[in-house]
């Protein structure tokens, strides 16, 4: 049957972007090997920094933090559960996948509360990096671990790097929203008494838009978490490392308690993310 | 020399207002030119002055274009066309850093729905236009804490807003409008959102502490009876237009067109009327040197049967029956000085009629109305109450 569509020739969408990545490949490659470089040694001394500490010892300092936090039942979680950790030989992965997820946290933080800013500030900004937001959080996260094998080869930096572009958007919205929701007349009243813009923001703005912005730093981290562990398909080590060669292995017991590890990690984190933002609330 | 003036003022909504001002100068609607463009018009060529230290008070219904004229005048809002001047600066010419210094010097504004800061204690609330404007101010509490005395909050300085009623809250919006000592009070609906028993005591208050501050209001309200209460002029708004301009006596008693006819309808004359409006001045009074039969005599050719007593100086002394003066000429006294009473209602002159109407029924003879130094302005007879609010519901 005759479909007029077929008459329009197949658009070479793949070989454009391909083409533009090499492009940016070409022009850009001294920049991004020195970023790599940079970001290596970042994951490294986080890395070491985390590792020179005797275990036990940073287990309790977790467990303190965790206390100081939130509550004492979610102390003894992450003080049996990292203690289990441990006990099942995969400290040092869990503290790799940490660093990575500490760092790509942080860049995304960074970055994304700044531009957060401007986008809830300038409507123009915002037009901008709100379809960005959206390009980001919807494509599957394995298809930017393509392109950034290419700039950074495999390892534990594309895995950051991919991991900031997945995490870093709900940073972005919820600093966004968080300043809009701010009540308008709010804003006219600290408007009204001749505040400078800078006074605004850090005096009205950000102090109530705190909670909101606490929320997508929890996301953020959450996000991050996930994807370090997708990441070792790049090679990317730590605990996704310890699952991807129990995949490629068919271990199920090996895999099973990874994944626990994974999870044990997940839980403390939140918890302890997610109380700040609750307290601030509160006050 | 008016504090604030306000010249053919007009602001247009819109992107492209320069089209609406071209039909606006050639006599088209407000509804016409949002059809026709889109633009909404907000205020149409207002003018006004304002005296120092006078309340003035902006009056219209929602929609009227008062929210947007008063924060024209700091310039939350910018006016298309049209200026501004608080003495001798045009506000309307001012750079963005001049307005700053204008907005934290010369005024302060009072928000219909508070507008405290949740994240900040009472205390921290009132600072914040000192804070901002010198953050290491050492009398910044200090002077935070005199203005919350003033609006009667010692004691609640670190409690936060959601503790406090929502009469305290509008008090601590009101501190921290008088923490910075502005030229200007700008308050938009300021009591709109309270109680009316809570509503009338802030209004009380308002007008108490104008009287130790005299600082020039603009006051905004969609409640006439709190307009005519609160302003010395009341300026009337409808579509963006000033209507009327007077104080509240005369837009009572001189409507400019029927919609401030239909607006005043309603309103209870008695709470409006000041013993002023209804007193009469007395023809005749006697004096303490006077004869009994001279006072009967004045008594007589205005048959009347009491007589106001005052001496030279027009103070009041008290007042004479016609009965006593008719005994005291038969013992033959010279003077009226042994038959004065004193126990008459004496009122201020901005005594309302309602209160008028108690004193009035209990009297036998007419209420005197004596100024501040007792000196005797009129006098009020009770028909006179009666007739004043059957003359203006005509």
């Amino acid at each position: 049957m005759f479909n007029p569509l077929d008459l329009i020739p197949r658009i070479p969408l793949g070989d454009w972007i391909e083409g533009f990545i090499n492009w940016l490949l070409f022009h850009f490659g001294d920049f991004t090997r020195a970023l790599a470089q940079v970001l290596r040694s970042a994951i490294n001394s986080f890395n070491d920094g985390l590792m020179i500490i005797p275990p036990l010892v940073l287990i309790i300092i977790f467990s303190l933090i965790a206390w100081r936090m939130s509550n004492r039942s979610v102390a003894l979680f992450s003080f049996v559960g990292l203690a289990l950790i441990y006990n099942m030989g995969l400290w040092s992965a869990s503290m790799e996948t940490l660093a990575m997820v500490l760092l790509a946290a942080s860049i995304s933080i960074i970055i994304g509360i700044p531009v957060g800013i401007f986008s809830a500030r300038k409507e123009m900004v915002h037009r901008i990096v709100w379809p960005i937001l959206d390009l980001m959080q919807t494509m599957p996260a394995f298809v930017y671990l393509i392109p950034v094998i290419f700039f950074f080869r495999l390892g534990a930096v594309p895995a950051v790097m991919a991991t900031v572009i997945f995490a870093m958007p709900p940073v972005i919205r919820l600093t966004g929203l968080g300043i809009q929701q701010v009540p308008r007349e709010l804003v006219e009243a600290s408007e009204a008494f001749g505040s400078t813009e800078w006074q605004k923001l850090v005096k009205v703005q950000l102090p109530l838009a705190l909670p909101t912005i606490m929320a997508g730093i929890n996301q953020c981290i959450m996000l991050s978490l996930s994807m370090v562990v997708i990441a070792a398909m790049i090679g990317a080590g730590g605990l996704g490392g310890a699952v991807w060669r129990a995949i490629q292995r068919l271990d199920i017991g090996g895999g099973f308690e990874s994944g626990l590890a994974v999870v044990v990690v997940a839980i403390v984190l939140d918890r302890v993310t997610q109380r700040v933002r609750k307290t601030n609330s509160n006050s | 020399m008016a504090k604030i003036t306000v010249e053919n003022l007009t602001k247009i909504f819109g992107n492209h207002p320069e089209k609406a001002l071209k039909l606006m100068d050639q006599g088209v609607s407000k509804d016409e030119i949002l059809n026709k463009t889109g633009q909404a018009v907000g205020i149409k060529d207002v003018s006004f002055e304002i005296e120092e230290g006078e309340t003035f008070v902006v009056m219209g219904l929602s929609g009227s274009g008062k929210s947007t004229l008063i924060r024209c005048l700091n310039r939350l809002i910018e006016p298309t066309r049209g200026k501004i001047f608080v003495g001798d600066d045009e506000v309307t010419a001012m750079n963005e850093n001049q307005l700053r210094i204008f907005r934290r010097n010369k005024q302060a504004m009072v928000f219909q729905q508070f507008a405290l800061f949740p994240h900040r204690n009472i205390l921290e609330n009132t600072a914040y236009g000192l804070e901002i404007q010198d953050a290491n101010n050492s009398e910044k509490a200090e002077r935070a804490q005199k203005a919350l005395e003033l609006v009667g909050l010692k004691g609640w300085e670190t409690k936060y807003p959601e503790q406090l009623s929502g009469g305290m809250q509008q008090r601590v919006g009101l501190a921290r409008a008088l923490a910075v000592d502005p030229e200007i009070l700008l308050m938009d609906e300021a009591f709109s959102a309270l109680d009316p028993l809570i509503r009338r005591e802030m209004q009380d208050e308002l007008l108490d502490l104008q009287q130790k501050m005299n600082k020039t209001i603009v006051f905004i309200t969609h409640d006439l009876d709190e307009a005519l209460k609160i302003g010395d002029r009341v300026a009337l708004m409808k579509d963006g237009e000033v209507v009327q301009i007077d104080p509240p006596e005369l837009i009572l008693t001189n409507p400019a067109d029927e919609y401030v006819a239909k607006f005043v309808e309603d309103v209870d004359l008695a709470k409006v009327l000041t013993a002023e409006g209804v007193m009469i001045h007395p023809k005749v009074v006697a004096f303490p040197k006077d004869g009994p039969r001279v006072a009967l005599r004045k008594m007589k050719d205005q048959c009347i049967n009491s007589l106001f007593v005052v001496n030279r100086d027009r103070q009041l002394e008290g007042y004479i029956t016609a009965e006593d003066a008719a005994k005291a000429a038969e013992r033959g006294e010279k003077e009226l000085t042994g038959i004065i009473k004193t126990d008459s209602a004496r009122v201020s002159p901005d005594t309302t009629l309602n209160e008028l109407f108690e004193l009035s029924a209990a009297a036998t003879i007419p209420i005197a109305v004596l100024d501040d130094e007792k000196k005797l302005l009129g006098i009020i007879i009770r028909g006179a109450i009666l007739s004043a609010l059957v003359k203006e519901a005509v």
